[in-house]
Order: structure tokens, then C-alpha cells, then sequence
């Protein structure tokens, strides 16, 4: 099984985002960044932390739990039908700059429902997007504008993202015939 | 201990469940197509519910507050008995997550010109609906309708058999205040012989480990209340001692025309809910009502309004609960027909 990324390599990783962001922002100030439940939640909090090292700003940073606005829920995937859990953004996202935050960008789908259902709760002023890999093969016009690191990949592969607070080590792994689809 | 009826029409079912369902991957879906009662509802499954409606609840707190998760789905309200709170709470869960509704009560529809239950149900099939919520005055409605439907039928209600969402709302409610169910002392007052609601929140509440007492006037007991996993006092004291929730349930003046006790006064002497009675209880004690309230007979108006009761809670509470159900339905009916 083919490690993409250690823990080290994750951290540094984030830590160039964080200054892409700074980069590219020019001012923190109405930014916040949302994270897509699971794992695109602790990477949001690891990514402010990181900025409020470098750029002495205190982003606020929500959660995102896209399920209940999945494309393929009705259409009996292979899989179990996921867990419902809480959204919590506990701040107004009208007029922000939103940085979204996932772990892996695949068919784009995910995506789709974070901006729909990010999109119930206000208008932004902006959304970009942070994912830590992107793998291709994508299904809708999305695109990341932080990427952690491109890896091409065929669809029977899968790609492990572990994280230490919901898996307790930071990995990023490559996998034949994943379970997950 | 725990409930005899439920133990025989699902204990096959719900044991496999359990010992598969404690060390394996959490449960993510229902069983069966329909919810019909308490009783044929898992430990594991009831987890479920409440846990999904966590998440519901929050959508109602949202500026805009619907999800697209039953986009397309059809479900038809189908209600032979009136009912204000649980219609329209059930049409407000469909809506809030987009699906298509219904309402079809029975003082409007075919049934007034003599249509029988099966082909009022299966002329309305015809139409594709998903889910069909139905109420209706004779136990086992929905379990008669679920034989004869592919549609899913949730029960909301029949006769003096079960109401499922009521007692899921109600331990909802209860698990929120208290983050528990197991070892809770709860005491459900009122006419228990009449109620589905008292039925469906023993077998829960016993399911799901709680101490549960019973108080009414013997010729409101329910007999076999014991079989479902109570304890039966006829002394408000005695029920109420030491109870971490008060349950109050409704006495049903339209069925009161037995002569079950004296008068209404004198009922609310004896059993009705008063300051005094409630502090026997534990100091942070919760008063509950599924509603409609008759003030002044089974519960005073000081109790009803006071800071620790959480009955308009209840109701807020019944639409999140009531989305978790269908959608966790929605979702897995097709599951099972294709699995």
C-alpha cells in the first residue's frame, strides 16, 4: 500500500496552503473557512491554526455535513447510506469569503452538494476551494484552488486520507480495489 | 422486564440486530419500509432515529430551512381522525426536506360515500406515492395497510394501539435534557387505557433501559400494563417521588362518556398535576404533555407554563424526529426490496 503522504510531509503541506491563502487574500479579514464533514473538518481547524501563526488572524471555521443534499441517495449505492450529522456554522456567511475544505476531490459530486447546501445558509461573497488531494477523474466543471497534491489515479484505485483527530495518524494512502467507491 | 409484545412480533429480528449491531459498524438505516409501532423497532434502530434527528434539528434553526433530500419523493397524509399537531408536524418535516405532499383527511374524501380502508389506500397507490403517513381509529390500520401497500407506511397514530413518532419525540425531548435514557425514573400520569401515546412510550422507555411508573385511576389502568414493562401505583405521590420526568397524558374527554370517574374536578383533585405534587420529584425535573392540554384536569396551569416544562419543546422537537424517520424511510426502503 503506497504512502502518498506522512504526517510530516501533511503538516508541510498545510502549512503552504495557509500561505497560498495569505497570498492570494490580501486581508483575512472576512474570511472563514468551512469544513466538510468528516475529515474536511479538522483540516479546516489545522489550517487556521496555521494562519493565525503566520498572519496573526483568528478565522472562524465551521462544519459541513452534505448528506442530506447527495445526488445518489435515492439511487441504492453499493455502500450503507451515510449518517446524518449536525452542520454547525456558527457565524453569518453572507458577505464572506468562504474557503470550503475537503480531503479528497474525486467526481466533484461532493462538491456540488457543499456549494447547495453552503448556499442555504447565505449568499458569499466568495467560495474557493482547499482539498488536500485531488485524484481526476471529476464528473462536473469543479475546480480546487489550493491542492495539497495532484495524484493521477485509475478509478480502481481508492485514496485513504487518515487523520489523527478521527483516525489517530496523519496519512494519505493509495489503495487497489478500495472499499471505498 | 422489557416489553413481551415487542420481545414476540420482532425479537427474532431485533436480537440478530443487536449482536450484530453493537460490535459492527453502526446502524445507518431502518429495517423494514414502514414504522408501525415501537414495538417492532430495535434498541439499535431507535438509536438511530434520535441521532438523525440531532442532525434535522438543526435545519430548522436555518434562515432557509429546507434540504433537497426527498426531492421528488411523494407522500401522502392520509388522516381518518383529526389531528392539528401531528398533520401538520409531519407536513412540515416533508417540506423541510422537499418532498411532495399530500394532505387527504377523511371528512373530504371518498370515504364519507362508503370506501373501504384497502381501496381508499389502493387507489391512492395507483398514484406512486413513496411514503403514506396514516392515521386512522382502529388498531392495526397500518399494519393491515403496510400488507396490502409497496409504499411505506408510517403510522401516526391508530386507535388506541401505537403512536410511534409521538414516543421517538418524546425520548428525543427527554435524551436532550437529561443526555440519557437508561435509569431514568419516569412517571406517565393520566388515561392510560385510551392511549397509543402511553403504549408506544412504555414500550420505548422500557426498551431503552428507563424506569417507568404508571399512575391512573383503576378504571383507567391499562391491564396488561405490567406485560409492557411498567410499574402501576394509583398515587400521584408515589408515581412522581423521586422522577426525573413527568409525563402528563391527555384525558380524553371524548371518550369519557364510561363513567371512568366521578367528575372532571374531582379527577383533578386526585390526579391532576399541581405545584405541590411536582416537587416530590427531583429538583430538575422535566413536566411533558403530548398535547392537546385540558388546563385544570389533569394539569394546572402553574405546571403547564412553568420554566421546567418542555411541552411546547415536544413540538418543536416532533419535526425533527418526524424528518429523521421518513428520510431514514426514503432512503432505505429500496434497500431492502433490492437487496
Amino acid at each position: 500500500m503506497p504512502v502518498l503522504m506522512d504526517a510530516d510531509r501533511m503538516a508541510r503541506t498545510l502549512t503552504r496552503i495557509a500561505h497560498e491563502i495569505v497570498e492570494r487574500n490580501r486581508g483575512l479579514a472576512d474570511l472563514a473557512l468551512v469544513g466538510i464533514r468528516t475529515r474536511g473538518v479538522p483540516l479546516a481547524t489545522r489550517l487556521a491554526a496555521n494562519l493565525r501563526q503566520i498572519a496573526g488572524a483568528e478565522l472562524p471555521v465551521g462544519a459541513l455535513d452534505i448528506t442530506l443534499y447527495r445526488d445518489d441517495l435515492m439511487r441504492n449505492t453499493v455502500g450503507p447510506q451515510p449518517l446524518v450529522r449536525s452542520t454547525e456554522i456558527p457565524f453569518s456567511i453572507d458577505d464572506r469569503r468562504i474557503l470550503l475544505v475537503d480531503d479528497v476531490l474525486y467526481t466533484g459530486r461532493t462538491i456540488r452538494a457543499a456549494l447547495d447546501a453552503l448556499i442555504d445558509f447565505g449568499r458569499p461573497k466568495t467560495i474557493q476551494l482547499i482539498v488536500l488531494v485531488d485524484r481526476g477523474h471529476r464528473e462536473l466543471p469543479i475546480k480546487a484552488d489550493y491542492v495539497g497534491k495532484n495524484v493521477p489515479t485509475s478509478s480502481l484505485e481508492s485514496i485513504s486520507v487518515r487523520l489523527q483527530e478521527t483516525d489517530g495518524q496523519d496519512l494519505v494512502l493509495i489503495e487497489k480495489d478500495g472499499e471505498q467507491p | 422486564m422489557s416489553a413481551e409484545r415487542s420481545a414476540t412480533r420482532s425479537d427474532a429480528l431485533s436480537g440478530a440486530q443487536a449482536a450484530s449491531g453493537q460490535a459492527d459498524p453502526p446502524l445507518t438505516r431502518l429495517r423494514g419500509k414502514d414504522l408501525l409501532g415501537i414495538a417492532e423497532l430495535s434498541p439499535a434502530e431507535i438509536r438511530l432515529v434520535l441521532d438523525t434527528a440531532e442532525a434535522m434539528k438543526e435545519v430548522s434553526g436555518r434562515p432557509i430551512k429546507k434540504v433537497p433530500a426527498l426531492r421528488g419523493k411523494t407522500v401522502i397524509n392520509l388522516f381518518f381522525e383529526p389531528s392539528t399537531r401531528t398533520r401538520t408536524s409531519f407536513e412540515v418535516a416533508e417540506k423541510r426536506l422537499s418532498a411532495d405532499t399530500l394532505n387527504i383527511a377523511a371528512s373530504t374524501s371518498s370515504v364519507v360515500k362508503g370506501e373501504t380502508l384497502s381501496d381508499t389506500a389502493l387507489n391512492l397507490e395507483a398514484m406512486s406515492p413513496d411514503i403514506m403517513v396514516v392515521r386512522h381509529a382502529s388498531s392495526g390500520a397500518c399494519h393491515f395497510l403496510s400488507r396490502i401497500c409497496r409504499a411505506g407506511i408510517v403510522n401516526a397514530g391508530d386507535g388506541m394501539h401505537e403512536h410511534p413518532t409521538q414516543a421517538l419525540l418524546d425520548a428525543f425531548t427527554i435524551r436532550r435534557h437529561k443526555k440519557r435514557l437508561e435509569g431514568l425514573k419516569i412517571a406517565l400520569v393520566g388515561d392510560l387505557l385510551h392511549s397509543r401515546v402511553l403504549r408506544s412510550n412504555v414500550i420505548l422507555l422500557s426498551k431503552m433501559g428507563a424506569e417507568v411508573l404508571v399512575c391512573a385511576p383503576p378504571t383507567l389502568m391499562l391491564p396488561e400494563i405490567t406485560r409492557l414493562g411498567a410499574r402501576p401505583t394509583t398515587s400521584v405521590d408515589e408515581a412522581v417521588e423521586g422522577a426525573d420526568v413527568i409525563m402528563m397524558l391527555r384525558i380524553q374527554l371524548e371518550r369519557m362518556q364510561g363513567g371512568y370517574f366521578p367528575s372532571l374536578r374531582e379527577y383533578f383533585t386526585v390526579f391532576g398535576m399541581t405545584p405541590e405534587r411536582v416537587r416530590r420529584a427531583k429538583s430538575d425535573v422535566i413536566i411533558m404533555h403530548p398535547g392537546p392540554m385540558n388546563r385544570g384536569v389533569e394539569i394546572a396551569t402553574e405546571v403547564a407554563d412553568a420554566p421546567n416544562s418542555v411541552i411546547l419543546e415536544q413540538v418543536a422537537n416532533g419535526v425533527a424526529v418526524r424528518m429523521a424517520v421518513l428520510y431514514l424511510l426514503a432512503g432505505g426502503g429500496e434497500h431492502e426490496t433490492s437487496a
